[in-house]
C-alpha cells in the first residue's frame, strides 16, 4: 500500500475545491409542471393556449440564500393557490413552474432563460439578492418578458421589464435614517455584506449623512457567509457610534448579533438598525440576542389590517402555526396578486399589455393599500420602523402614515444629486 | 497595546473555532488519506443535536442541562454518521482519494438536503446556557464567556486526543497504522478496525465542534459550508494529517485574520490570508510539520 505524495494530494484537493465551486453552480431544479414543451421556442410569447397559465417561480432553494428565499416561494405559492381557488385568471388555472437559483447569480440568469424559452411562462416571480436581479435583468429585457422582484433593494434601477414589489431606498433606508436622527443619533457606523446592495446603499447613506450633519465613523464590509465578527465588534466599541446601520445579509446576521451580545453590547448602548432582518431572521438569530434593536420595513406580522389578519391566518393554516410572515414574504404574496389583477384588466398575459394595465393599479395588501407607480413600476408603500420584541415579533414604533411614492433615483432629494 | 491584546484574544478564539472543526479532519486524513468533504455536515449534525435536545427533549426550561448533554451526544451523533459513511462508502474506495473526495462531497449535499427536509430551510435557534452569558474584562480586554468556553473545549479535546494516542493501546495501534500501515498489519493490527475507530473519533469531534458553533453562529442546513474551507486550510498549512501542525496553523491563521482584519477589513484580510498561504505553500508544499515514515514508498 503506497502512500500518495503530499503534493499530489494537494493538487487533488485544489482541483476538488474548484470542482465544488463549479458544480455548486448547477443546482437541482424541480418543476411542478408536466414535461417541458416539445420544440423549445425562443419566442417570448407566453403559452396561454392550454387551459392553464404557467408562471415561473425562481428563488434559491439551496445554498446560502435558501434560508430566506424559500419563505418567499411559500407565500407566492399561497397567492397562486388563492387565485386558483377563486377561479384563476382569465378563466384559467395558474400553474407554477419552480426553479432553483441555487444562490448562484449565473444560475439565476440561466434558469430565467429556461423559464422564458422552454416553459414559456407568462411572468416570473423571483430573486432576492440584488446580484441575482442584476444577473436576470438582461435576460428579461432581451426576451421582453416580465420579472416580479419581491425584496427591498438599493434603488438606482428601473428596468421596463421588472416590477419592484419591495421597497426602494426612499421607502425604507431613508425613513430608517430619519428615525435614528430623530432619536438623537449624531454618528453612525455602517456594517454590510460585501456585494452590490450594501455598497450602493451605503453610498446613498453617506450622501444623506453629509447633508444631515451626521458623522460616519466607519464603514465595514464582510464576505457573504462570514462567521467571525470579533474584530468588527471591537472596531465598533472603539468608534463608539450613536447607532449602527446594518446591511448584512443572510447567515452573517446570526453570527453578528450573537457575538455582539456576547461582547456585552446592548441595544441601549448602541442600537443597530437593520434593513435585512425580518421575523424569519429574528427566529434564527434568537430573539434574546437581538431584542430591542430597531428594523426598517414596510410590513410586520403584527401590522394591523384586516387583510393582514387574513394573510397570516391563511399562511399558518397552510404551512404550520409556528411559521412567521415577513416583509419580503408579504411582497411576494402581493406581487402575484398584482400580476393576476393586471392580467385580468388587460385580458391577456402579453407582457406589454400587462405592463400597460398595471399602471396605477391598486391592491389592498396586508401592509395596507399599495399602488403601482405609473412610470417606474415600483409600488407606493408605507414605511414602518419597528423594534424587535423578546418574543420574536416586531412592534411598530413609527410609520409614515401613508404610502410613500417610490423614487428609485432619489430625484426628489437634493443631497442625492451626485449619485 | 490594548488593541494588540484584544486582537490577540480575538485571534485565539478564531483559532480555537478553526481548530475544533479541523481536528477531526486532520485525524481522518492522517490515518486514511481520506479528504472528507462531508465533515462540515457532521458539524451541522452536532449543532442540530443541540437544537433537538433543547427544544424537543428538555424544553427551554433546562437549557444548561441540555447543553451539557449535547456535548457527548453530538460526539456520538457525528461519530455514528462517520461510521456509517466509512462502512458504506469509504472503505470500498480505499486508496482512491479523488473518488472518496467526490463521493463525500455528494454525501455532504445529500445531508444538507436531508437537514432542510427535516428541520426546514430557515435557521433555527439554540439558547446559550445562562452561565455562558456575559464575560470578564482583563487588562482592558473583554472576553465573552462563550469564547473562553470554546477555547477551553479545544484544550480539553487536545488533551483527550493526546491521552488517547499516547497512553491507550487503541491509540498506539492508530499511530502504528499512521506510521506504516503494512507493517502494522503484518504485526497483527487489524487495520480496518483501526480505520473505523479513527473515523468515528474524527467525525465525533466534528459533532462537538457543532455544539460550539451554536454559541457563535447560525444553525442551518448549510452551516458546514461556512467552516469547511477554513478547516481545510488549517489541515493543508499544518501538514496533512499532523495534529501538532494543525494546532500551529490554526493559531497562525486565527491571529493573521484578527490582525489583518483590524488593519484593513474582513474581505481584504481574507484575501491577504489566502495570498500568504499560497506563498507559504510555494516554499513548503508539505506544510508545517512532516513526519518521517519508515515505509518504502
Amino acid at each position: 500500500m503506497t502512500r500518495l505524495g503530499v503534493t499530489r494530494l494537494l493538487a487533488i484537493l485544489a482541483a476538488a475545491i474548484l470542482a465544488a465551486a463549479a458544480i455548486a453552480g448547477c443546482g437541482s431544479s424541480s418543476s411542478e409542471s408536466d414535461a417541458a414543451d416539445t420544440g423549445a421556442s425562443t419566442s417570448a410569447s407566453a403559452d396561454s393556449g392550454g387551459d392553464a397559465i404557467k408562471v415561473g417561480i425562481l428563488h434559491s432553494l439551496s445554498g446560502t440564500m435558501a434560508i430566506s428565499e424559500v419563505t418567499v416561494r411559500d407565500s407566492e405559492l399561497l397567492a397562486i393557490d388563492e387565485i386558483n381557488r377563486s377561479g384563476g385568471v382569465l378563466g384559467k388555472q395558474i400553474e407554477p413552474v419552480i426553479e432553483d437559483g441555487a444562490s448562484d447569480w449565473p444560475t439565476f440568469a440561466e434558469k430565467a432563460q429556461k423559464l422564458i424559452s422552454e416553459d414559456r411562462v407568462a411572468a416570473t416571480f423571483g430573486g432576492w439578492t440584488s446580484a441575482s436581479r442584476k444577473a436576470m435583468l438582461p435576460v428579461f429585457e432581451s426576451n421582453r418578458a416580465l420579472l416580479f422582484y419581491p425584496v427591498q433593494y438599493e434603488g438606482l434601477e428601473q428596468s421596463p421589464y421588472i416590477f419592484y414589489s419591495g421597497a426602494t431606498t426612499n421607502q425604507q433606508i431613508i425613513p430608517g435614517l430619519e428615525y435614528l436622527k430623530e432619536q438623537g443619533a449624531r454618528s453612525l457606523f455602517l456594517v454590510g455584506s460585501d456585494y452590490v446592495f450594501p455598497r450602493t446603499a451605503n453610498k446613498e447613506i453617506k450622501a444623506w449623512a453629509r447633508a444631515n450633519d451626521v458623522e460616519i465613523l466607519g464603514e465595514e464590509y464582510t464576505p457573504l457567509g462570514h462567521t467571525e465578527y470579533g474584530t468588527l465588534i471591537s472596531k465598533l466599541q472603539e468608534a463608539r457610534p450613536d447607532a449602527v446601520f446594518n446591511t448584512l445579509n443572510g447567515d452573517s446576521n446570526v453570527a453578528f448579533f450573537k457575538q455582539l451580545k456576547g461582547a456585552g453590547v446592548s441595544a441601549r448602548d448602541m442600537p443597530v438598525m437593520s434593513v435585512s432582518v425580518a421575523e424569519e431572521e429574528v427566529a434564527g438569530i434568537g430573539p434574546e440576542n437581538i431584542a430591542g434593536h430597531p428594523v426598517a420595513w414596510n410590513y410586520y406580522q403584527t401590522t394591523d389590517t384586516p387583510e393582514n389578519r387574513r394573510f397570516v391566518r391563511a399562511f399558518k393554516d397552510r404551512y404550520g402555526a409556528d411559521r412567521v410572515t415577513s416583509d419580503p414574504m408579504e411582497a411576494g404574496y402581493v406581487q402575484v396578486h398584482i400580476w393576476a389583477k393586471a392580467v385580468e384588466k388587460a385580458g391577456s398575459t402579453d407582457p406589454e399589455k400587462v405592463k400597460e394595465a398595471a399602471r396605477g393599479l391598486t391592491f389592498d395588501a396586508p401592509e395596507g393599500r399599495v399602488r403601482v407607480d405609473d412610470v417606474n413600476q415600483h409600488l407606493y408603500k408605507t414605511a414602518r420602523i419597528g423594534v424587535i420584541e423578546p418574543d420574536g415579533q416586531i412592534r411598530e414604533v413609527w410609520s409614515s402614515g401613508r404610502p410613500i411614492a417610490p423614487d428609485p433615483y432619489l430625484r426628489t432629494y437634493d443631497w442625492a444629486s451626485g449619485l | 497595546m490594548e488593541v494588540f491584546l484584544s486582537q490577540l484574544f480575538i485571534g485565539l478564539s478564531v483559532a480555537s473555532m478553526l481548530l475544533l472543526v479541523a481536528l477531526g479532519l486532520t485525524f481522518t486524513f492522517g490515518q486514511m488519506n481520506v479528504i472528507n468533504m462531508a465533515h462540515g455536515e457532521f458539524v451541522m449534525a452536532g449543532a442540530y443535536t443541540t437544537y433537538v435536545l433543547q427544544t424537543s427533549v428538555f424544553g427551554t426550561g433546562a437549557v444548561t442541562l441540555a447543553f451539557g448533554l449535547s456535548l457527548p451526544l453530538a460526539f456520538l451523533v457525528g461519530g455514528v454518521l462517520g461510521l456509517i459513511l466509512e462502512f458504506t462508502l469509504i472503505r470500498r474506495l480505499h486508496g482512491r482519494p479523488l473518488d472518496t473526495l467526490l463521493v463525500t462531497w455528494g454525501v455532504s449535499l445529500m445531508l444538507q438536503q436531508l437537514a432542510r427536509d427535516i428541520f426546514g430551510a430557515p435557521n433555527v435557534q439554540v439558547k446559550a446556557p445562562s452561565f455562558l452569558e456575559g464575560g470578564i474584562t482583563v487588562a482592558g480586554v473583554s472576553m465573552p464567556y462563550t469564547r473562553l468556553f470554546i477555547i477551553g473545549l479545544v484544550v480539553v479535546a487536545l488533551l483527550a486526543i493526546w491521552f488517547y494516542l499516547s497512553k491507550l493501546p487503541a491509540g498506539r495501534r492508530m499511530r502504528a497504522v499512521v506510521q506504516n500501515r503494512d507493517l502494522a498489519a503484518a504485526s497483527g493490527v487489524r487495520t480496518p478496525h483501526v480505520d473505523r475507530l479513527t473515523f468515528f473519533i474524527g467525525s465525533g469531534l466534528a459533532g462537538v465542534a457543532g455544539v460550539a458553533v451554536t454559541l457563535l453562529g447560525s444553525i442551518g442546513p448549510t452551516l458546514g459550508t461556512n467552516y469547511i474551507i477554513d478547516a481545510f486550510l488549517v489541515v493543508i498549512v499544518g501538514g496533512l494529517g499532523q495534529l501538532r501542525g494543525a494546532i500551529v496553523a490554526a493559531i497562525a491563521l486565527g491571529l493573521a485574520n484578527a490582525y489583518l482584519e483590524y488593519w484593513t477589513d474582513a474581505s481584504l484580510a481574507k484575501a491577504a490570508v489566502f495570498a500568504l498561504i499560497v506563498v507559504f505553500l510555494q516554499f513548503r508544499p508539505q506544510g508545517l510539520v512532516v513526519t518521517r515514515r519508515r515505509g518504502l514508498a
